[in-house]
């Protein structure tokens, strides 16, 4: 079967072996030929189109004054929806909110999770084994299944419509997968440029501020946007333990304001909706230029 | 004692996380012995009633048919759907132009990083009444529907398959981008097609990524509150009320918090013999441990 390697490709039946050429030459081959080809080429079609879609409405609708469910090129493109919803109410303070929850949120996990990472990265003991199983198992736990007892326990500690309450809580449901990630991405700092700072007589704070943090920027920057993307988007949370309008971020005031109110302006919830889409696609897009596609997979591969 | 000194650090963590995520499973494991309301006297002086609210969802119809429609939901939209298609999507994209995969997973991967309140907005919009769908069907001369009254599961599921397609997409990308490319080769030269190399060397190889994707996509889908909440609310009526959904009905359209947290207890159960499966799926593979 050498032949299949010798023959030029595209003089082979297409339809049984262009499955192999990708395997067998793909950086000098780009182009495909064949049935095989065009099926496949239909089916990423079909794909894009069926996933586009839906989003393509939020565009349009943004952009058009006179807005509907309908998904239709606006007839006259205007910026009005956009410049109805530049209040404070409406759109800076929820955006605060989202920012200041989240940013938060993203500096405790950090802090908790490299200190709590260190040991269990550089030191043995029989103790490792189980807290990691443990903070893996954590990772599974369905956060949104809690939320009633979350609820109901943060009436009894009145802890209700705290914004400190709140941003601890999202810390703490988020600690379980920033600690695992946090220490496989420290895993792979060796240990040797440790020592040398230890036989310099710096502490562990010392030197794991000094040396580990700076040498696992990457790791951390993917920590911090998953984090980050996480809690800015998270409606459940804070539509159930944040009442004031002023402390509620902008995943639930963008509910309430839309959602409830009997006449939809829809125009002005794509709008809206894309405002606050922009940051987490900004930073995906960052995230995904500097540190990989799959770093924020969901740290399935650590 | 050296041990303790050294470990201090992880304290912050482990006091977060027993505070936060531990005080609450002891809450809802309490809770759902009491009769704890969210208004009235029972609101802040509840009384113990014992294994009533575990009874009451024996005898509650509405308890069997959320578990059903959540077990419906998570086996069509994610272990089916979501699954087969980002594995079939991982491949194709691997074989396919350069430029018109980075289209296709732009697309895929927009509906996935969108906030989940926005995902849950472009498909109420998509699935309504003069929504993007119907527009199509009456453009090929179909009469649509009230996708969102009248097939309120078929909505949801749809909108989730399309909300986390991304999530197994990229991490079966990530796994067939490391395979180990001899093997692959090998199979061609002994004469393996496509699809005997997808079964016989890229499946056995990507095995493990394939259990802890097929465990974290039940476990989210599962636990889907907001694309559910936004779309349909759970209506009509109870039509597509999954357990996460039947929870929060119960708790605080009905006042009934001690039940909500019987719920809460059963969905952390079935949570945890997943996480717990999970755990030990992993257990193996280098990475837990450092030993």
């Amino acid at each position: 079967m050498s032949e299949a390697i010798r023959q030029p490709v595209a003089s082979r039946r297409p339809a049984r072996t262009v499955g192999h050429r990708g395997r067998l030459n793909t950086p000098t081959s780009p182009t495909r030929h064949g049935l095989s080809a065009w099926l496949s080429y239909i089916a990423m079609g079909v794909v894009f189109v069926a996933f586009i879609l839906p989003l393509l409405w939020l565009f349009f609708a943004a952009f058009d004054g006179e807005a509907t469910f309908q998904t239709k090129i606006p007839r006259h493109w205007t910026l009005k929806n956009f410049a109805a919803i530049m209040t404070k109410d409406q759109t800076f303070l929820p955006l605060w909110n989202s920012f200041l929850i989240s940013a938060v949120v993203t500096v405790i996990v950090l802090a908790c999770a490299v200190l709590c990472a260190y040991p269990l990265s550089r030191y043995r003991s029989k103790f490792n084994k189980p807290f990691l199983y443990t903070i893996l198992f954590g990772t599974c736990l369905p956060i949104t299944c809690l939320m009633v007892p979350v609820y109901s326990l943060f009436v009894m500690l009145h802890l209700l419509d705290s914004m400190t309450g709140t941003i601890f809580f999202l810390a703490a449901s988020s600690l379980p997968m920033a600690i695992w990630m946090t220490k496989n991405f420290m895993d792979s700092v060796p240990v040797e440029l440790e020592e040398a700072a230890w036989v310099d007589g710096a502490s562990m704070l010392k030197s794991l501020r000094l040396v580990v943090v700076p040498l696992m920027k990457p790791g951390l920057a993917a920590v911090s946007i998953f984090i980050l993307m996480g809690t800015w988007g998270n409606f459940f949370v804070p539509y159930m333990l944040l009442l004031s309008p002023n402390k509620q971020p902008a995943s639930v005031t963008i509910y309430s304001f839309f959602g409830q109110h009997g006449m939809i302006i829809y125009g002005q919830l794509a709008a809206f909706s894309l405002i606050y889409s922009l940051p987490v696609v900004i930073m995906y897009v960052i995230a995904n230029r500097f540190l990989g596609t799959y770093s924020l997979a969901g740290g399935v591969k650590g | 004692m050296h041990t303790a000194k050294r470990y201090w650090t992880v304290l912050p963590a482990i006091v977060l996380m027993a505070v936060f995520m531990l005080g609450p499973i002891i809450w809802a494991f309490y809770g759902s012995l009491t009769n704890v309301s969210l208004s009235g006297p029972t609101a802040t002086a509840p009384a113990f009633v014992g294994m009533k609210n575990y009874s009451h969802l024996f005898t509650d119809p509405s308890f069997p048919r959320s578990v059903w429609l959540t077990v419906i939901f998570v086996v069509v939209s994610a272990i089916i759907a979501q699954n087969f298609l980002g594995l079939a999507l991982a491949v194709l994209l691997q074989r396919a132009n350069k430029i018109a995969g980075k289209f296709v997973s732009t697309a895929v991967v927009a509906a996935w990083v969108m906030p989940e309140m926005v995902a849950g907005f472009a498909c109420y919009a998509f699935f309504s009444k003069e929504g993007t769908l119907n527009q199509i069907l009456s453009f090929f001369g179909v009469h649509g529907s009230e996708w969102l009254y009248l097939f309120p599961m078929f909505a949801v599921i749809l909108a989730n398959i399309w909300r986390g397609t991304a999530f197994s997409m990229m991490n079966y990308q990530a796994a067939i981008g490391e395979v180990d490319r001899s093997l692959t080769e090998a199979a061609v030269v002994d004469g393996a097609n496509a699809w005997q190399v997808f079964i016989h060397i890229t499946v056995p190889v990507i095995k493990q990524t394939i259990v802890t994707n097929l465990m974290l996509i039940t476990l989210q889908t599962m636990s889907a509150f907001t694309l559910i909440f936004v779309m349909t609310s759970g209506g009509p009526g109870d039509k597509s009320t999954t357990l996460p959904v039947f929870a929060y009905k119960v708790a605080f359209k009905f006042g009934d918090i001690g039940y909500g947290c019987a719920i809460a207890v059963v969905m952390l159960f079935i949570g945890a013999i997943f996480g717990i499966v999970y755990v030990n799926a992993l257990k193996d593979e280098k990475g837990v441990t450092n030993e």
